[in-house]
């Protein structure tokens, strides 16, 4: 087990865990998001390949309603 | 008037009218609102998305980005690296280029800090960024975003969501005078007549969130505002008569009994 932070939150993730599977978990649409990694932006096409170590930080962010 | 569009960079708008999506009650009355306001560019804001509810529904699943341009904002940015985080990421998110600016300098009147909007405004433009800037009225500083290389010059009516209309007429007629990218006002505007007041002004359109979504029936304002927008522009456009100080009778005299 690894444990990350998720958007301000401290999660267990298995060994091995990609970002691409983190995205699986929470059932989000890869095309929705945008996702930030230990503060770099991280483009969609690491996705599958770039695995998730202890204390990483990610965030995950859409779009919601604005002005 | 059918070929009168709204050209920002290489994005063209049939309608002259912006709306925000925030504040609505739900998805569903935020897309019936900008339907009825015929917009074709919404305004989006960049934040976390929530991860203990997998089945909450978002924004896109009712407002498709493929029919209706979104324009990614910084609101809640209160400093430069903020809002050039929260703009990368929005780029990252769907190819974005086209993005608001807003750097803002306090909570209680919303009111832009201008030295870090000018900061950001820099650097996105340096990084490819299309950028619409939410700015004061203040005449030498919309030039100056012109300057720094603005797609658009958007000074405030009045605070964010104050409903207090267009403040200073003036300063808001010498930055449309001096500008050659489009000026968009945006925040403040209380009702239709306010949005017929920027467009009359010379304003290239006007952004509208609150006015909308906080009025009793907000898919009728939005609707209103549409009507308002496309009125003030034709009068701006058709020319309005000079202000006198004594009457002149519409009827002629002659043939008088």
């Amino acid at each position: 087990m690894a444990k990350i932070q998720l958007n301000g939150k401290r999660i267990k993730i298995l060994n091995d865990f990609n970002v691409s599977d983190l995205i699986k978990k929470y059932k989000l649409n890869q095309k929705k998001i945008a996702i930030e990694l230990n503060g770099s932006i991280l483009p969609k096409s690491y996705y599958a390949r770039k695995k998730l170590k202890n204390n990483d930080r990610i965030e995950i962010v859409h779009f919601i309603g604005g002005g | 008037m059918k070929s009168d569009y709204l050209k920002i960079g290489k994005h063209i708008l049939r309608s002259r009218l912006i709306v925000g999506t925030g504040k609505y009650k739900n998805f569903k009355q935020t897309a019936d609102a900008v339907k009825a306001s015929g917009a074709d560019m919404v305004t989006v804001a960049v934040r976390r998305v929530n991860i203990l509810d997998k089945k909450k529904p978002v924004l896109m699943d009712y407002l498709d980005p493929k029919k209706i341009t979104y324009l990614p904002n910084t609101a809640g940015c209160f400093n430069s690296k903020d809002a050039l985080r929260t703009l990368r990421l929005a780029r990252e998110m769907g190819g974005w280029k086209l993005v608001k600016l807003e750097v803002l300098g306090d909570k209680k009147t919303l009111y832009p800090n201008m030295v870090e909007t000018l900061k950001s405004t820099e650097v996105l433009v340096k990084e490819g960024f299309k950028v619409m800037v939410y700015c004061s009225d203040d005449p030498i500083i919309a030039k100056k975003l012109e300057d720094l290389g603005a797609s658009a010059i958007m000074p405030l009516a009045s605070p964010i969501g104050s409903g207090r209309g267009i403040r200073n007429k003036l300063n808001v007629s010498l930055i449309v005078n001096n500008a050659k990218v489009p000026v968009i006002v945006d925040a403040g505007i209380g009702t239709a007549s306010d949005a017929a007041i920027a467009m009359e002004l010379g304003c290239d359109g006007v952004l509208v969130n609150t006015a909308i979504a906080k009025a009793k029936n907000p898919i009728m304002m939005a609707s209103s505002m549409k009507d308002a927008v496309i009125a003030g522009r034709k009068s701006f456009l058709a020319g309005r008569i000079n202000f006198q100080n004594y009457a002149s009778a519409s009827t002629p005299d002659k043939g008088l009994i």
